[in-house]
């Protein structure tokens, strides 16, 4: 009976000893989570809402066919996007037809055909190329590649591509070494990493017994990627040409440096250009404030961010919905 | 002891006929050691496997069961660091030498695995991949080929009116089947299958206990499986392994009966594994 008592009376000090925690920090702590994440809303609500804003004069002033009109003349005060809308989704274009080859050669080799001490190197590689900053990048491109270019590469292939018909257009006019053709290959190398790392990803999460099956009932490698390894990570390999593609159409300083800076619209992969980016960086500096080329740059800013917006949802939608696969 | 002599004379007879002297054996084991890197996971291994027999390989995880079954197709190859030594005659031909290319042996020896592998395409292209890469058919042949393995893996009549869905949306148990019949379409001798119910339910596992047994009469067919009732059900011949050697190989109803090692019989009476 007394042991009984003592240790009831124990169980009660114990708990009154104990004093509930958390009961202040822990709310605190949930506040500052929530507000962090709704920080990241806000901000980009108001970026969104800044750059419409801005732009609205330059819209209203011009109209809707401020979009496609290619009229860009700081003199007469005339805006038109069109331009820079071309050669943005131009020269990304191009990044990703030199990157794409290129990042599934990479890609394979690394999942398939590396010895094992070869792959990390390799890999390593790569993931440096994604660390050089895109200035650098520019630079390079101004010193090293515009004149290889000029040289070397834009000549021959007037000369010979140019007379064809159709084709042909993509290789006319003077070999100046900067222009489309350059910005794409430059972007083409900064892109190449992220779609790469993706692919090898993609490649690796193909289940071996699938590859052994088709191993199995007597395929080559080239057969078993080309059949089975690719089909199964094509949602996801799209997915990732697209995400390069949103780095490309973002690209800026790499492509101010190579890309000419011409308001000229052309379908040769040789001639100057501008894309959105350039165009903004470019002009920024010599746009006052209040003025109607201002806001016509924070207008192009709005379509680049609507255009990067587009490409990157589609790419987030198609990699999501295979990893669920 | 009427009871007593009927299944004496039952496992006579299964006796007979799984040991009944045939040809040459399909696939003849000589000596062979096989190696994962430094680890040794078979140990000179002799092992006869008769034509157009069903011949299961039972025996603990990691006992090498599953190891000697991609020895057969060369599967082991695509993976460095994994060797063979030692023979394995197919037909009388060195299966390990190098002047043989893999994906003859592949066609000639098809296998299917612990789970259904459907590739993401059609049915009818899951079948049609592998007669492709060895055989030029026209249209009517290729529709033939495909009507012909779906019915030998008697699979035919659920599927012949979605021939161009994706195999994906069949179930599990089907997809085991096509798996099969795909593995037949290229019209190979030996059929390897590795634990090929492991992922299924009763009645899809009774299915395709039911075509092992269909297929035999054409097919020399080799099953590791962790079932021993399935081994005693499916197989005229049963192997024991264990820890890399084989410990006992005979006919079934001698090796779940009638056991000649300790071993084999701590196994199969459950004591473990």
């Amino acid at each position: 009976m007394d042991a009984t008592l003592t240790g009831n009376q124990a169980a009660s000090a114990m708990a009154a000893a104990r004093k509930p925690t958390g009961r202040l920090s822990d709310p605190l702590f949930v506040g500052v989570l929530w507000t962090s994440g709704i920080f990241v809303l806000i901000l980009l609500g108001l970026i969104i809402a800044m750059l419409f804003e801005g732009g609205l004069p330059a819209l209203q002033e011009f109209g809707i066919s401020f979009l496609w009109s290619t009229t860009w003349n700081p003199v007469t005060e005339k805006f038109g996007a069109g331009v820079m809308v071309f050669g943005t989704i131009f020269s990304a274009v191009i990044a990703v037809v030199i990157a794409l080859p290129l990042s599934f050669g990479i890609a394979f080799f690394l999942t398939e055909i590396a010895p094992g001490p070869l792959r990390r190197p390799i890999g390593v590689a790569i993931q440096l190329l994604a660390a050089i900053p895109s200035i650098i990048y520019g630079m390079w491109g101004f010193f090293v590649i515009v004149p290889l270019m000029a040289a070397y590469v834009q000549p021959p292939l007037i000369e010979l591509l140019g007379p064809l018909p159709v084709i042909g257009a993509l290789f006319q006019g003077p070999p100046l070494g900067a222009g489309m053709l350059t910005a794409g290959l430059i972007m083409a190398i900064m892109i190449l990493p992220f779609i790469t790392a993706m692919f090898v990803e993609v490649l690796e999460s193909v289940p071996p017994m699938i590859k052994e099956s088709a191993y199995g009932v007597g395929a080559t490698t080239y057969e078993v990627y080309r059949n089975v390894s690719v089909p199964y990570g094509r949602t996801a390999m799209v997915g990732a040409v697209m995400l390069g593609l949103g780095r490309a159409l973002g690209e800026t300083m790499a492509v101010t440096f190579v890309i000419g800076n011409a308001t000229r619209m052309s379908a040769s992969l040789f001639a100057p250009g501008s894309t959105i980016a350039s165009t903004i960086a470019n002009e920024f500096p010599e746009a006052g404030p209040g003025s109607l080329k201002l806001q016509s740059l924070l207008e192009l800013g709005f379509i680049l961010f609507v255009i990067s917006f587009i490409v990157l949802a589609l790419s987030r939608l198609l990699v999501r919905s295979k990893l669920k696969g | 002891m009427n009871f007593t002599s009927d299944t004496s004379i039952d496992i006579a007879s299964a006796v007979n006929r799984a040991t009944a002297p045939t040809a040459e054996p399909k696939l003849k084991v000589e000596g062979l050691n096989f190696y994962y890197g430094e680890n040794h996971a078979l140990k000179n291994i002799h092992f006869d496997i008769p034509e157009k027999r069903v011949t299961a390989m039972i025996g603990p995880s990691g006992c090498g069961k599953s190891t000697l079954l991609r020895i057969f197709n060369r599967m082991y190859q695509l993976y460095p660091g994994q060797r063979a030594e030692g023979k394995i005659l197919f037909d009388g031909t060195d299966l390990l030498s190098k002047e043989l290319d893999s994906t003859v042996v592949r066609s000639r020896i098809g296998m299917v695995f612990q789970k259904p592998t459907p590739f993401p395409m059609s049915i009818y292209d899951n079948i049609a991949f592998g007669v492709k890469l060895h055989e030029k058919l026209n249209k009517a042949q290729m529709d033939e080929r495909v009507e012909w393995c779906l019915r030998k893996a008697a699979i035919w009549e659920e599927t012949k009116d979605r021939l161009h869905t994706s195999a994906l949306g069949m179930s599990g148990g089907q997809q085991q089947r096509l798996c099969i019949a795909r593995t037949i379409a290229v019209r190979p001798e030996v059929i390897l299958l590795d634990e090929p119910t492991s992922a299924l339910d009763p009645i899809s596992t009774s299915k395709i206990e039911d075509l092992i047994d269909e297929l035999k009469q054409e097919f020399t067919i080799v099953i590791v499986t962790h079932n021993m009732q399935q081994a005693a059900r499916c197989a005229d011949i049963t192997s024991f392994f264990y820890l890399g050697e084989m410990i006992e190989v005979g006919p079934s109803a001698e090796i779940f009966t009638n056991p000649r090692e300790a071993r084999t019989r701590d196994y199969i009476t459950g004591r473990f594994g």
